[in-house]
């Protein structure tokens, strides 16, 4: 069978969780298995996990989940795959599940493989899944052997739909051991859909100027619904925060639609982000590097063409109501 | 204390990425190497700014081959005191995670320190798996962390913001950006590292349960369509139509 660790926030399930069961259970129906959800801690809406295809939704809840503690959530997450005898166990791409990812396969003796971003080939009993290395530069097929394969799925790979019904959480006991770390505070900005997760991404670079311009952006972003990003000089300038620096040396993302404004295409800034499905290049130097790996490109002046566009994001939208 | 921090080496980030043999191989002709960024920048200088405030060693360790002494001398350079290599071909993240952890099972290092993940091969698994083997609490994504008497205070990225963790006792982190600034080798620093320890010392050795099998470079993008400045509105309805991603 197929487990998922189906990650929750706030006590609520994420959207990286409802991505992973729906590949999950298309694995589980391509094997001829099923697919098995596990809340760990608190979760209000784990039931909708069967929406996307989980056959069935496991719960620990015990006060030693109540916060993320990376030793904890992996042993308490294979000895579950254990029990349930789980012969793949699929975790978000995410802070917690990659930090996990090495101990689970350390505990199952499991192949790991980080960032799957399609869906797995059974091969002379070996299974075989592709990819991203060199931070998006190139694609790679990783096999493995041991009969059991921990990974955690690249966001966006498959768009979820919500085929199946609501199923009823099932409580599970089993030993919790206790945290040796405790996590004191949280901070996180709110309301934003976090940049990995992010379908559309607005991003800008040195060309933006001063950061007191980045209301052009803000603004750009809020009527596509998009996450701001940046690049690393930006970040490292202090213009924007560290967390939205995007590439080799940042974050990998690969959203459906990644609009970049005042960016040259610096290779290191194209490693993290030429996954994305589309690419919007606004650049006023029509020989910017980016171009090149733009599928739209807006060879003009950002403080021109940004507002332009944004107004014209707002004309679509409302006639599209 | 006594700190251990794991280094890898990697393609220089504007290398030239192709595969040979059928696309089964990594073709490393004309590729120049560096230290890993987040094992440099982050990990290393960490590690050294504690053994400043705090005393203690800096070690470092490596899994691959001579060709790679460069890389551990510069570690030396940046100001580690001693290194340690051993001599393989890492082929994937548990056989280098493996090697770590059976160096540093008895040797009492209070803090393990790895990048937070390779820029060639993006595992972010070393760090855990050196974790789950050695039973050891793991952190990830470290870009701040300070002493507090006999606990350590460490933030850590997670998506959309930062968490805060108290942890007391020997535990293993991965490092990211923000947990130090870049520190670049002087000259005595230079000069000091060829006569510091540099000790090689056989693999344990394990099985391999995963291994990347082939590899391929994204087709090259058809030629991009370039929009009028004036005419945001044809942008707009291309990537509604044509584009279908709003
Ligand atoms: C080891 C290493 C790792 C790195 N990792 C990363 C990484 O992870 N991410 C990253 O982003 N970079 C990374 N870099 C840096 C990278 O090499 C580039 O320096 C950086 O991406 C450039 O940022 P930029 O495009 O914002 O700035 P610039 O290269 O300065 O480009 C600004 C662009 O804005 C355009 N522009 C200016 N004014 C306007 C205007 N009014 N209207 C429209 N366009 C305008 C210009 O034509 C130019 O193309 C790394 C570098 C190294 C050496
Ligand atoms: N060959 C190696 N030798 C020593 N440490 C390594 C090696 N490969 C990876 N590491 C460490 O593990 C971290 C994460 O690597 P990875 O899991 O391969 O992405 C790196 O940043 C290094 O700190």
């Amino acid at each position: 069978m197929i487990l998922v660790f189906a990650e929750t926030q706030e006590g609520k399930v994420k959207k990286s969780a409802f991505e992973a069961v729906y590949y999950g259970a298309k694995v589980a129906a391509d094997q001829g298995t099923t697919c098995t959800a596990l809340l760990l801690g608190q979760a209000a809406d784990g039931g909708h996990l069967g929406r996307y295809g989980a056959s069935e939704v496991l719960q620990v809840d015990h006060p030693s989940l109540s916060a993320f503690d990376s030793s904890t959530f992996s042993k308490v997450l294979a000895s579950v795959a254990q029990d349930k005898k789980a012969t793949l166990v699929i975790l978000p791409d995410s802070a917690n599940g990659k930090s996990m990812l090495g101990q689970v396969a350390i505990l199952l003796k499991a192949g790991a493989i980080r960032g799957a971003n399609a869906l797995p080939e059974i091969k002379e009993g070996g299974m075989e899944i592709g990819r991203a290395v060199f931070s998006g530069k190139a694609f790679a097929i990783c096999r493995v052997d041991t009969g059991v394969a921990v990974i955690s799925l690249a966001g966006n790979t498959l768009k979820p739909v919500a085929e199946g019904n609501e199923v009823v959480v099932k409580k599970v006991e089993t030993v919790v051991p206790s945290p040796r770390t405790r996590v004191v505070n949280v901070r996180r900005t709110t309301g934003i859909v976090p940049l990995p997760e992010a379908e559309i991404v607005v991003s800008a670079g040195r060309g933006m100027k001063d950061p007191s311009n980045w209301g052009l952006v803000e603004e750009l972003a809020e009527v596509l619904g998009a996450t701001t990003a940046c690049s690393r000089p930006v970040a490292d300038s202090g213009w924007r925060p560290h967390h939205e620096h995007v590439g080799q040396t940042g974050i990998a993302i690969r959203p459906n639609l990644y609009i970049a404004i005042g960016i040259s295409g610096a290779i290191q800034h194209l490693a993290g982000v030429n996954s994305s499905k589309v690419i919007v290049v606004i650049n006023k130097d029509p020989e910017a590097p980016f171009f090149k790996a733009a599928d739209y490109g807006v060879a003009g002046d950002l403080f021109e063409v940004v507002p332009q566009l944004t107004l014209a994001l707002k004309r679509f939208k409302e006639a599209h109501h | 204390m006594k700190l251990l921090v794991a280094i890898s080496q990697t393609p220089e980030t504007t290398a030239r990425i192709a595969f040979k043999d059928g696309g089964t191989a990594f073709d490393s002709t004309g590729v120049n190497y560096i230290m890993n960024p987040y094992d440099e920048w982050y990990a290393l200088v960490r590690a050294l700014e504690l053994k400043e405030e705090k005393g203690g060693t800096v070690t470092v360790i490596h899994c691959g081959p001579a060709t790679n002494d460069v890389t551990l001398r510069k570690a030396l350079a940046i100001g580690a005191d001693d290194a340690i290599r051993v001599e393989m071909e890492p082929a994937s993240a548990y056989s280098v995670a493996h090697e770590i952890a059976a160096h540093a099972a008895d040797a009492g290092y209070d803090l393990i320190l790895t990048g937070k993940e390779t820029i060639d091969f993006n595992g972010a698994l070393v760090g855990s798996m050196v974790a789950g083997l050695l039973d050891l609490p793991f952190i990830s994504h470290v870009s701040k962390m300070v002493m507090q008497g006999d606990t350590v205070l460490v933030t850590r990225d997670i998506e959309g913001g930062v968490e805060e963790i108290e942890v007391s006792g020997p535990f293993v982190l991965s490092a990211a950006k923000g947990l130090a600034e870049q520190r670049i080798p002087n000259m005595r620093g230079i000069m000091s590292a060829k006569t510091k320890p540099l000790q090689v010392v056989s693999p344990v050795g394990t099985d391999l349960p995963d291994r990347h099998i082939r590899f391929s470079v994204p087709p090259a993008k058809s030629a991009v369509k370039m929009i009028d400045p004036s005419d945001m509105d044809t942008l707009v309805r291309l990537l509604h139509e044509e584009a279908k991603v709003i």
